[in-house]
């Protein structure tokens, strides 16, 4: 019925259609889609300072996120000396608007420490508190986990955090994200040891003994909380020499 | 397409007996899931939560719609030898444009079926309802017999995202109905009939969707025996 040249124009013209549709709509939608993602983002970093907002979290709406990052939120980028990036300077190496929610931060984290560029967003609450939000990034047991840790003004005891993930387990591994109990447990932990030493926090299975470095594991998420762990200690160490110049001005 | 659908408009576009058949048997006597026993991955892995499962149902019985029709409308000029990689472009082209489409108008569903909106190019119902019937029949019995499919499966989706949902979380769509705590919306502990349910956090995992869908088969077929498979 078909001979090869009719079987091979058919599949020619098919595929052209196709493509041809699916080019349109990707180009028609990609303003909606980047929107969304930066949208997300947003939220994800105003999420680690969900309880010292004016509104409720959980039913934040979009124009609030954006509100809240125009006008309660000042952002920097950071080089591994400690240093604020100048934005012009940040837009010579390809970061869009000189601005930190426009750092490709997959591509940073895979650089090595040295040059790393790191986001920071400094929150001002409605009383004037000021809250440091940092980013870290990691590996949890399928992909990378990711988190937005906000320190107080002491730049040691943790406001809030919140992390997420590309393919952990739904209900095991994914908890880290869902499970509000325990995210909520970060609060009022502390990173540094009395004497200075970084000391970061610890994530326990069997229950946390020491009530200010360690928090309670999921069970089940295993290797997820191991990954959380050691995002953090290796990760918000990286913030110390800002952080020392901050504390020593 | 549209052309050969018009020229095989012949008997018309009647709705009778044996349309409102093809409608409805995937319901219950021919469902994908309980009866014909397809699609299960995705029934098991995105039925945590009612909201998930609804757009998961909205999507494929989109996607069974238009592959049936698209498919039935092109059937006489696909050659026989790639019938099977045109069906399954067909398919691949719908379910990203699904995919586009949930990115950006509801993103956090989006992220939220992540890897399952892909998975539904392999989901066996789309693809077995386009090899058995839209490869014989007329766009208007196919769009019938896809959308028949798409609702039986979404039905049994809401289903098991119900009970999953209810016992697992204590919730509905997201909102809090029993639980021990003060944000449950009846019988909080205060004033507890239910103040003592603890959420079954086995019914969030993926056994328990097992558990439910195995449950819902036996109880089809006890309800209709003559579905039982002697052999």
């Amino acid at each position: 019925m078909h001979n090869t040249s009719q079987t091979l124009t058919f599949v020619l013209i098919m595929t052209s259609i196709v493509a041809l549709l699916l080019a349109v709509l990707q180009n028609g939608l990609k303003s909606k889609h980047d929107y969304n993602e930066a949208l997300y983002s947003k939220k994800a970093t105003i999420a680690a300072v969900a309880n010292h907002l004016d509104v409720d979290f959980s039913s934040i709406t979009s124009e609030q996120v954006t509100d809240i990052f125009d006008k309660q939120i000042v952002q920097h980028v950071l080089n591994a000396d400690g240093d604020i990036v100048p934005p012009e300077k940040l837009e010579e190496l390809g970061v869009k608007g000189g601005k930190a929610e426009n750092l490709d931060l997959n591509k940073e984290n895979k650089e090595e420490v040295d040059d790393r560029l790191l986001p920071l967003y400094i929150f001002t609450k409605s009383d004037g508190q000021k809250y440091y939000i940092v980013y870290s990034r990691g590996k949890g047991l399928w992909d990378e986990i990711w988190g937005n840790i906000a320190l107080e003004s002491d730049l040691n005891t943790i406001a809030g955090v919140s992390f997420d993930h590309k393919a952990e387990t739904p209900g095991l591994g994914a908890e880290i994200k869902d499970n509000k109990a325990w995210v909520k447990q970060f609060i009022g932990k502390k990173l540094y040891a009395e004497n200075g030493e970084f000391k970061s926090i610890t994530v326990r299975k069997g229950g946390a003994k020491d009530p200010v470095y360690e928090v309670d594991a999921i069970s089940g998420a295993t290797i997820t909380g191991d990954g959380v762990a050691d995002m953090l200690e290796e990760d918000l160490i990286v913030y110390d020499p800002y952080f020392d110049k901050l504390k020593n001005k | 397409m549209a052309d050969t659908a018009v020229i095989e408009k012949k008997e018309g576009l009647s709705f009778g007996k044996k349309e409102r058949k093809l409608l409805t048997d995937p319901l219950s006597d021919n469902n994908p899931i309980t009866v014909q026993v397809l699609g299960i991955c995705s029934a098991l892995a995105v039925t945590t939560g009612m909201k998930n499962a609804a757009v998961m149902a909205v999507a494929v019985v989109f996607v069974c719609l238009f592959a049936n029709v698209i498919t039935s409308g092109v059937r006489k000029m696909i050659p026989k030898s790639v019938r099977m990689i045109v069906q399954l472009i067909i398919i691949a082209t719908l379910v990203t444009v699904v995919e586009l489409v949930l990115k950006a108008y509801a993103f956090e569903s989006y992220k939220q079926l992540s890897v399952f909106i892909g998975l539904i190019i392999t989901n066996c119902i789309v693809m077995g309802r386009l090899e058995a019937f839209a490869m014989a029949n007329r766009p208007y019995e196919s769009a019938l017999d896809g959308l028949g499919n798409g609702i039986g499966y979404g039905i049994i989706l809401l289903i098991v995202a119900f009970f999953r949902e209810f016992f697992g979380k204590g919730e509905i769509f997201g909102a809090k109905i029993i639980g021990a705590t003060p944000d449950y919306m009846i019988n909080t502990v205060e004033s507890s009939i239910f103040g003592w349910y603890q959420p079954n956090n086995l019914m969030v995992l993926f056994p328990s969707a097992m558990f439910v869908i195995a449950i819902m088969i036996w109880a089809h077929r006890a309800w209709k025996p003559h579905l039982v498979d002697v052999s």
